[in-house]
């Protein structure tokens, strides 16, 4: 995979608007946003609505997601663009999803909202009507999502990479300062991770950095190349960010995003937590 | 009780939003405040951004059609950015347990 392959601009966006088999997505947790102004054409996708299992502790299975992509009218071989608010956080995640159930054509628009909004580019508040269409999941691609048994298993051997904030990594908040702190979970940091925020990737306006910029990063942060690599976060949702710069633009093989991150692993029974602003020992 | 929507996801709560009932101010450190232009119109749509002592990025949040924004920190130095299309600007707080109150002017670069 490459930033070709992958991102499109917000020029190259606002001139493709009309061009058939584009299918522009918005994917947020706060729809509202959708609703009071979109980009033209795009339909939404609700983060936790629509791609979280409404029951279990999971996202929608295979049929689910196939389903879905039927209502909204997306068809095996359109090529979705995804975007949305948060630094495209929630757009990086239905980008992961995508690619967990084999969509072929999928890219992530740089910048998301922010980029789009800065720059005075035009929204509408009309929802676009699709016809349904007959869509069919793959079986997921697991060789890009990490569970907890595993992520245990990496202590040590793997790449772990925890792209919260700082004082997330060291315990000294238990969520991103947007939140209240009150959560159930212990603080801390899975043993050996490495901290690369993934703040770092972006510039201000929500836009990757430079693939060299982005190498830079990474190999200063201390991964290694030659290892498998597992990106977490809280929710899995900014890890998805990352898991987008490492294995779709930078190239590497090899990677898994951790879903139940944090809120998973820190209220797990006897796991081994760190402390600090060190990635601790195995 | 705290709400689904804080508890599951990272999405920002609606900052114009009063305090939901399960937030305790008491062990919370709150700081909120409006974004303003210079001649004190409030910036809607502003993207705030909390930055910790070493300048590295926490949070974000987009700020309501009245200006305002709001973080959950702890107490310690921070610095708080905006964006806008009204300009850029930044603050820094040395923030306490409890709402702390901040203004934030923003003017073009």
């Amino acid at each position: 995979m490459s930033r070709d392959t992958a991102l499109v601009s917000a020029d190259w966006a606002e001139q493709n608007l009309d061009t058939p088999g584009l299918v522009f997505v918005e994917v947020d947790e706060d729809t509202t946003a959708y609703d009071g102004g979109h980009i033209p054409g795009a339909i939404k996708i609700d983060w936790k609505k629509d791609l979280q299992d409404p029951v279990r502790r999971d996202f929608v299975n295979q049929e689910q997601f196939g389903a879905l992509l039927s209502e909204r009218g997306i068809s095996n071989d359109d090529t979705v663009i995804l975007y949305g608010g948060n630094n495209n956080w929630f757009a990086a995640y239905a980008y992961w999803y995508f690619k967990l159930y084999g969509h072929e054509q999928v890219r992530l628009l740089d910048g998301g909202r922010k980029k789009w909004e800065l720059d005075a580019r035009p929204y509408t508040k009309d929802v676009p009507v699709r016809a349904g269409t007959t869509y069919t999941a793959k079986a997921p691609d697991l060789s890009i999502r990490a569970f907890r048994d595993e992520v245990v298993e990496a202590i040590g051997v793997k790449n772990l990479v925890d792209v919260r904030s700082p004082d997330e990594f060291a315990g000294r908040l238990l969520a991103p300062a947007h939140l209240p702190q009150e959560q159930s979970q212990r603080g801390g940091h899975i043993p050996t991770a490495i901290s690369v925020p993934w703040s770092k990737a972006a510039n201000e306006d929500g836009t990757f950095k430079s693939d060299d910029e982005l190498a830079k990063i990474y190999g200063e942060a201390g991964l290694d190349g030659s290892k498998d690599t597992i990106a977490y976060c809280r929710i899995g949702e900014r890890s998805s960010h990352s898991w987008f710069v490492l294995q779709e633009l930078l190239g590497h093989e090899n990677v898994k995003n951790y879903d139940g991150s944090w809120t998973e692993y820190g209220s797990l029974i006897g796991v081994p937590i760190a402390l600090g602003d060190e990635p601790g020992k195995a | 009780m705290t709400s689904p929507n804080v508890a599951a996801g990272c999405a920002a709560p609606d900052q114009s939003a009063p305090m939901p009932a399960s937030v305790d101010i008491h062990r919370e450190t709150v700081l909120t405040g409006i974004v303003q232009t210079a001649e004190g119109e409030a910036v809607g749509g502003a993207y705030v951004r909390l930055l910790d002592s070493t300048g590295e990025f926490t949070a974000e949040v987009v700020s309501s059609p009245e200006g305002v924004f709001r973080f959950f920190a702890a107490p310690g130095s921070w610095t708080l950015r905006a964006l806008s299309r009204s300009g850029n600007g930044e603050v820094v707080v040395d923030a306490t347990v409890g709402v702390n109150e901040v203004g934030l002017s923003v003017s073009p670069a």
